[in-house]
């Protein structure tokens, strides 16, 4: 016995076992780390950047302390527009995947036969299975205003553009949206559902009384994804945006030949995004997950 | 709760100007005018090969098989020589900029708006052209130019050129269009059916049309624009802007669109034409009176170069008459070995790709790295340097 409780591992066990502050450290180590290491520090670091300058000829970092990046960020007033743009696509985006998403979620959780749900699950998938440049090539040739699927069906199409963008990012965001929706409508018990029912409520009343109220923490994970997706995304808006540009384009045209003024609107689609998530603090949405 | 995040927000903050302030000492000056920095080319003579080269090339530029078995001139060299080739491809030139400035590769073909960020960022060595027997047959319209030579110092051996074409559709245009004027004019009409170039160097295209319709700007090289002369070129992007279906950067969405109707006029590459016209001649390419913008590249050798043997027989090899000609037919432009012409298999293509026309040429103008000392050598002005060239297409495409 006593040549086991001296062991090293006894002792050291013993040594957590006092010591519950260690205890929590130890397991967090790792996790912390890579918390900090992958996505702290890089967007310490890309705000560090934001505030250097290059050498106007090779391009090279200036480690000089400088505001003049976000001084011309929010001075000319390209990068305003941009900027609001961009927001507005991302709201367009969320407010169409959040109508999409509430009967399609309601439907498979609520109304579909259990035997069937796997298969809805599956099926409302199917768009992440493709390569993302493939099905926005797709979309591209569907859009196309000459001999585009759309033209040539209907006559009609609106394009390449802002249309076009917000479509395609709907499309190709919705999964996250139903997907939390779902879960969320699926939790709901059915006897509070019944209980409104028995109550004398429609059901056009028991849904905005009862299941809206019930879900809308997960309306919330969903919009934070489609709302974050949109926000970052610069390829879309390439091959089917026509001229239009979003804040990642400017990113994208920058990086190479001004790192810092890069960064400086990198640091802006940071920025909305921390005010957004911030709004959905305050809803108290994020504390019933 | 709330207070907790602000004091992670201010911590951070705090930590992140601490550091920007800490390494401003460290910082070089920037706004210094550029001076040709001091380096001195390899005396030879060439010796044994070192064992192994590292190549950054333009895609179609170091075919050594992997693309498509029968395309491979990277593997005879190899036999030759005993360099074993490591060859690495790159999109634009600022990702080719990008790579050679973290290092490790031996040589690079480089366009004329990266060159001389090269040879300033003194990343790159001057080259002994009597090593290159080859040199002496490279079309003289290529030699000594402001994108491979500084000061009288040659930093690279021509590799090959091509003219930014006008390209339409034929279905809408019977016509061959002979002006660019479609592209820029308020009343042109193809509004909404425009594809120009999406990247900064394009605001010279816009130089080359302001020469010939306002001569009173006097501009004499594209890439050498006083801040009147840039601000004049900005404005006709600007006026252009309506008329733009969409601005391109993947020359195959490019063909795409001009084979569909989609685009009817655009500015692009010979290739892209080819390209679009695969089935059927769907699509033509010319090259309008007021001239054009165009590419020359240049072999060059990284400054640090452990391996100078190597890198010298690539030079002399990848410009020799029949890889010259094959790389020509791959990718599709004019070669710089005048011997090369009698060895491609399309017996026109030197015709097709006007190499041995220098008529041609004088109209057309190479991409060039615009520097803060204007090009074209006036001393009274400064230029618009390429990093405003970056920022103002920046902010006229988010406008």
């Amino acid at each position: 016995m006593s040549s086991v409780a001296s062991s090293p591992v006894r002792r050291w066990q013993g040594y957590l076992h006092r010591h519950g502050g260690m205890r929590i450290a130890g397991l967090l180590a790792l996790p912390m780390s890579w918390l900090v290491l992958l996505y702290i520090l890089p967007l310490a670091m890309l705000f560090v950047t934001a505030f250097w300058t290059t050498d106007s000829f090779t391009g090279e970092l200036v480690r000089a302390f400088t505001t003049e990046n976000f001084q011309r960020l929010f001075t000319d007033p390209a990068y305003i527009t941009v900027a609001l743009r961009t927001l507005g696509v991302a709201v367009a985006v969320t407010l169409v995947c959040l109508v999409l998403a509430v009967p399609i979620s309601l439907f498979m959780a609520r109304v579909a036969s259990p035997r069937w749900q796997p298969l809805l699950i599956a099926l409302m998938l199917t768009p992440l299975w493709a390569s993302y440049l493939v099905k926005v090539y797709a979309w591209r040739v569907i859009f196309s205003p000459e001999g585009g699927v759309l033209e040539s069906t209907f006559g009609f199409s609106p394009g390449f553009g802002w249309v076009a963008v917000v479509v395609v990012l709907t499309y190709l965001w919705l999964p996250y949206m139903i997907l939390p929706v779902y879960v969320g409508m699926q939790n709901v018990p059915q006897s509070l559902l019944d209980a409104s029912a028995d109550l004398g409520a429609s059901s056009a009343k028991t849904f905005r009384r009862v299941l809206l109220p019930m879900v809308f923490p997960s309306l919330v994970a969903g919009s934070i994804f489609t709302f974050s997706l949109s926000l970052g995304d610069y390829i879309t808006v390439q091959l089917v945006g026509g001229k239009a540009q979003m804040l990642g384009n400017v990113v994208y045209q920058s990086f190479s030949t001004d790192l810092p003024f890069a960064a400086a609107v990198a640091s802006m689609t940071v920025i909305i995004m921390i005010g957004y998530l911030t709004a959905v603090r305050r809803t108290g949405a994020l504390d019933n997950l | 709760m709330r207070s907790r995040w602000l004091k992670i927000g201010a911590g951070l903050t705090v930590a992140g100007l601490a550091l920007a302030g800490c390494s401003s000492d460290s910082g070089s000056s920037s706004e210094s005018s550029p001076a040709a920095p001091e380096a001195s080319a390899f005396a030879g003579p060439v010796g044994e090969g070192e064992g192994q080269l590292s190549v950054l090339a333009w895609p179609g530029y170091a075919e050594d098989g992997s693309t498509d078995p029968a395309i491979d001139w990277v593997t005879p060299f190899e036999e030759q020589t005993g360099c074993q080739v490591d060859v690495k491809t790159f999109g634009t030139s600022n990702e080719a900029f990008d790579l050679f400035k973290k290092g490790g590769y031996d040589v690079v073909s480089a366009s004329g708006d990266a060159s001389l960020r090269l040879v300033y960022g003194d990343l790159v060595q001057p080259v002994n052209t009597s090593l290159v027997p080859n040199y002496a047959d490279i079309f003289p319209g290529l030699k000594d130019k402001q994108w491979n030579t500084v000061d009288g110092v040659n930093y690279g051996i021509p590799h090959g050129r091509g003219a930014n074409l006008l390209l339409y559709n034929m279905e809408a245009q019977t016509e061959e269009p002979t002006s660019w004027k479609d592209m820029w004019e308020a009343d042109s009409p193809l509004a909404g059916k425009v594809a120009p170039y999406d990247d900064a160097i394009y605001i010279a295209d816009a130089a080359v049309y302001l020469m010939a319709t306002q001569p009173d700007l006097g501009i004499t090289n594209p890439y050498s624009l006083d801040q009147t002369q840039f601000d004049a070129a900005i404005a006709l992007l600007e006026q252009q802007k309506p008329l733009v279906g969409e601005y391109w950067a993947d020359y195959a969405k490019q063909a795409n669109g001009l084979a569909t109707g989609s685009i009817v006029q655009g500015q692009g590459w010979q290739l892209t034409a080819n390209t679009a016209n695969a089935d059927d001649e769907l699509v033509g390419a010319t090259k309008p009176t007021e001239g054009a913008t165009g590419w020359s590249d240049t072999w060059m050798v990284a400054k640090d170069t452990a391996n100078v043997n190597c890198s010298y027989l690539w030079l002399d090899y990848i410009v020799s008459p029949e890889v010259n000609a094959q790389i020509a037919e791959y990718f599709g432009e004019a070669p710089a070995n005048e011997k090369s012409c009698a060895l491609t298999e399309n017996e026109d293509h030197c015709a097709q790709f006007h190499a041995d026309t220098e008529d041609y040429w004088t109209n057309v103008y190479y991409w060039t790295t615009p520097t803060e000392q204007c090009l074209d050598g006036r001393t009274d002005v400064t230029c618009v340097p390429y990093k405003d060239w970056v920022a103002s297409w920046t902010s006229l495409r988010s406008s």
